[in-house]
């Protein structure tokens, strides 16, 4: 460095790199975080009213949306976040790819790592991935759900949704409802919804209520009727693959409907309802409460857009001190 | 039965030491001389005589310890794993013998196998090592193997380990069968329509990190069946690897009615719990799982008291690749050889939870005791299976430092405080740091 003639010297050394910093799980963000991040998504909402929805803040960056799993909600909301802050982004899925010649997920990292990207944001089916990329690149990772352990952006955008339909989180009740035990989007939105101070009910069969959850802060209830208590339905998807023949967990769909179903019937006039979607109508959800005004299934989606964005703006412009740009985007 | 490498025996004397063997009751500082591999004389300034003299002044001198539960790999994974690194690995360790499991490729079921691994151990190995054969063929569960040609051969026992024998009735036959092959039969406990999908313990860590449970029933469940065949039988039994609370109380209940059953544990599930998973390291991952605070006490008390009689590293290494992805990927099982005492003495003897004596005791003469080995001694006449140890070395776990083919050890990056620093195996020195 000291060779470096003092003139040229800012031509030659880009500025010192921030630490890096990811988003993996709900467990690393505190309250603070949180509000930060959907302080940040409010603005990037009002950026997309307008008719020219593409704001410069991140030329030049680079996100590689690294996609293991089949995804239209998140990896569409990833790489249009991306593109409506001017971002270059990449996106490979696992099929097609040389994933498919068995090439490991360290292996695809380091391929990967050599674009320098900005930004990695991966879904894998295994819980652990997104830290190996972490290990493995220099890029801030976004984990888009590895396995059942997190989806932190669906929980933000859940949160962010809540917190501008009901006006608030704190002490609000919500109930979610099905199959927790495969569902990375109830622990990750259980622990968002606890540090903003709401309180949480899981109602589904026992055999779909992981043993020990409690300790996560939730009561449990294996009745349907105690929906009725919360502010929010929160209804998870029932995966097909669990119910194959065999695995037991409940002993058909039709019974699981029958008992946990969320039908117009088992929830209040007015009662707010929402799902991650993909929705199976019929099975978790009646197309009736799917398609009614107060549920907010739609208006999730939207918000994953703003969220997401705000997601990859926090991480590139590194913390704290981005509080105060969202005002200003418009001439960044 | 321990098959000896075939190599020159040494002479020595091992000056100033403090000599602790706990079941000779000898405890104090003496010279120990060594001559052809035997143990000639324990006294105060024994004559060096030319001999090779180690200076042992401020380290204990011990009986050796034995390994009763270590993966060699060989045959099939000799990448991961052989006779000579294992060997040389357990050396470092202050191993004087170690039992090698027959879940290789192929398996270790047929007198053929058995005997092309005896050989190759009397030419490569460092230290004794003992194998155990298959109970059934290709650990496939379904068909016993030659227990008595193996036994002939030279197994030192029998096991299906990795895998529960899941027939009760063909765990019965093998019991009855042991009688005229070599005791023990030493069981791996697991349920597997339980364990089915598990990656760790189930309970509160695994329901926040969303892996899918492999319940402390799924072991206990397994080791009561286990125990009630070996009491209506009368043939004697070994629980491999226990880490639930229950299994433990099944065990003691057992023994307190006279069934001859003993246990073993290994150094992760006496010092971590499920807890350390939340780092999803994949070295954090081994079969059985890393169970509760609750289990790890009573693990160590059960130690402490007897009831589990012998320390097992559960040795198993796997290659670099194999671990370096997701959690749920990884392979099961950990390095342990190099480490075992270290970090047992690091966190339970200094902080004074398990007496040195009785850690000696469960890693030298109770595994010996399993397998009706003869027991490692500090004694005149004995052969020499030693190790001297600093119990103020302080040593950071490294990749580099290891002599296992594979560097899978959960204790990456720790900082521990003792180590041995000498062994003799068999009348050999077979490590000196």
């Amino acid at each position: 460095m000291a060779d470096v003639h003092p003139l040229i010297r800012d031509e030659l050394l880009p500025p010192e790199r921030p630490p890096r910093r990811h988003l993996i799980s709900i467990a690393d963000l505190s309250r603070e975080e949180v509000e930060r991040l959907l302080g940040l998504a409010r603005a990037f909402a009002r950026s997309l009213d307008r008719d020219v929805k593409k704001l410069p803040t991140l030329r030049g960056r680079t996100v590689v949306n690294l996609f293991y799993e089949s995804s239209t909600r998140t990896s569409s909301s990833f790489e249009l976040a991306a593109k409506r802050l001017s971002a270059d982004v990449m996106s490979i899925k696992a099929a097609g790819s040389a994933v498919d010649k068995g090439e490991s997920l360290k292996d695809t990292a380091l391929t990967i790592g050599c674009y320098d990207p900005d930004v990695v944001v991966i879904r894998h089916p295994e819980i652990g991935a997104p830290h190996l990329v972490a290990r493995h690149t220099g890029a801030h990772v976004v984990n888009a759900g590895d396995g059942k352990h997190q989806h932190p952006t669906q929980a933000l955008l859940d949160l962010y949704t809540i917190d501008e339909e009901l006006g608030g989180v704190e002490n609000l009740h919500v109930a979610i409802v099905g199959d927790v035990l495969h569902s990375r989007v109830a622990r990750s939105l259980i622990q968002g919804l606890r540090l903003m101070g709401a309180s949480v009910t899981l109602v589904g069969p026992p055999p779909l209520i992981p043993r020990g959850i409690e300790a996560m802060g939730c009561e449990v209830s294996h009745e349907i009727d105690a929906v009725r208590e919360a502010d929010v339905v929160y209804v998870l998807r029932m995966q097909k693959e669990r119910m194959q023949a065999g695995a037991n967990y409940v002993p058909s769909l039709r019974e699981y409907t029958a008992r946990w179903g969320v039908t117009p019937e088992r929830i209040r006039p007015g009662q707010r309802v929402m799902h991650p979607g993909p929705m199976n109508r019929g099975v978790e959800i009646d197309g009736e409460v799917a398609d009614a005004a107060n549920a907010l299934i739609e208006r999730q989606v939207r918000s994953g857009l703003a969220v997401r964005m705000a997601v990859l703006y926090d991480l590139l412009t590194h913390g704290p001190v981005a509080v105060a740009a969202p005002e200003t985007l418009e001439v960044a | 039965m321990l098959v000896a490498p075939n190599r020159p025996l040494d002479d020595l004397v091992i000056r100033g030491a403090r000599v602790l063997d706990p079941v000779e009751g000898v405890d104090e500082r003496l010279d120990v001389r060594v001559d052809g591999g035997v143990i000639t004389q324990l006294g105060a300034a024994a004559d060096a005589n030319g001999h090779r003299v180690l200076d042992g002044d401020g380290l204990v001198l011990a009986p050796a310890f034995v390994d009763p539960h270590v993966h060699l790999r060989t045959p099939g994974r000799e990448d991961e794993e052989d006779l000579v690194s294992g060997t040389r690995a357990a050396a470092a360790g202050g191993y004087c013998a170690i039992l090698a499991m027959p879940n290789t490729d192929p398996v270790v079921d047929s007198a053929a196998v058995l005997g092309s691994l005896v050989e190759r151990a009397r030419r490569e190995a460092e230290i004794p090592v003992g194998f155990l054969a298959a109970i059934t063929k290709g650990q496939s569960g379904e068909e016993l193997t030659e227990m008595g040609e193996l036994a002939e051969a030279g197994a030192a026992g029998f096991t299906d380990d990795g895998k529960p024998v899941r027939e009760p009735g063909l765990l019965r036959r093998a019991l009855q069968y042991s009688a005229v092959a070599r005791p023990p039969v030493a069981l791996h406990c697991e349920e597997p329509t339980l364990s089915r999908g598990g990656q760790m313990h189930e309970g509160v860590t695994s329901a926040e990190l969303g892996f899918g449970g492999y319940p402390s029933v799924a072991e206990s469940l397994m080791v009561v069946r286990d125990l009630a065949l070996a009491e209506y039988e009368g043939r004697p039994l070994h629980l491999l690897h226990l880490s639930a609370r229950e299994s433990v109380e099944a065990l003691r209940q057992a023994r307190t009615a006279g069934v001859a059953a003993t246990g073993e544990v290994t150094p992760h599930h006496l010092t971590e719990t499920d807890e350390a998973v939340r780092s999803l390291d994949p070295n954090l991952k081994m079969n059985p799982p890393l169970r509760a605070e609750g289990d790890r006490l009573a693990l160590i008390e059960a130690l402490r008291d007897g009831t589990i009689a012998a320390v097992a590293t559960d040795h198993a290494p796997h290659a670099r690749h194999e671990k370096e992805v997701p959690f749920e990927s990884a392979p099961f099982g950990v390095t342990g050889l190099e480490t075992a005492f270290s970090v047992l003495h690091t966190r339970l003897v200094e902080p004074g939870v398990l007496p040195l004596e009785t850690l000696l005791e469960r890693m030298s003469a109770g595994p010996a005791g399993v397998y009706g080995l003869e027991r490692p001694r500090v004694a005149v006449g004995a052969e020499a299976n030693l190790v001297l140890l600093d119990l103020s070395a302080t040593w950071r776990v490294e990749e580099t430092g290891f002599r296992s083919r594979s560097v899978n050890s959960w204790l990456l990056g720790a900082t521990l405080r003792g180590r041995p620093v000498a062994t003799v195996a068999a009348g050999r020195l077979v490590f000196a740091a």
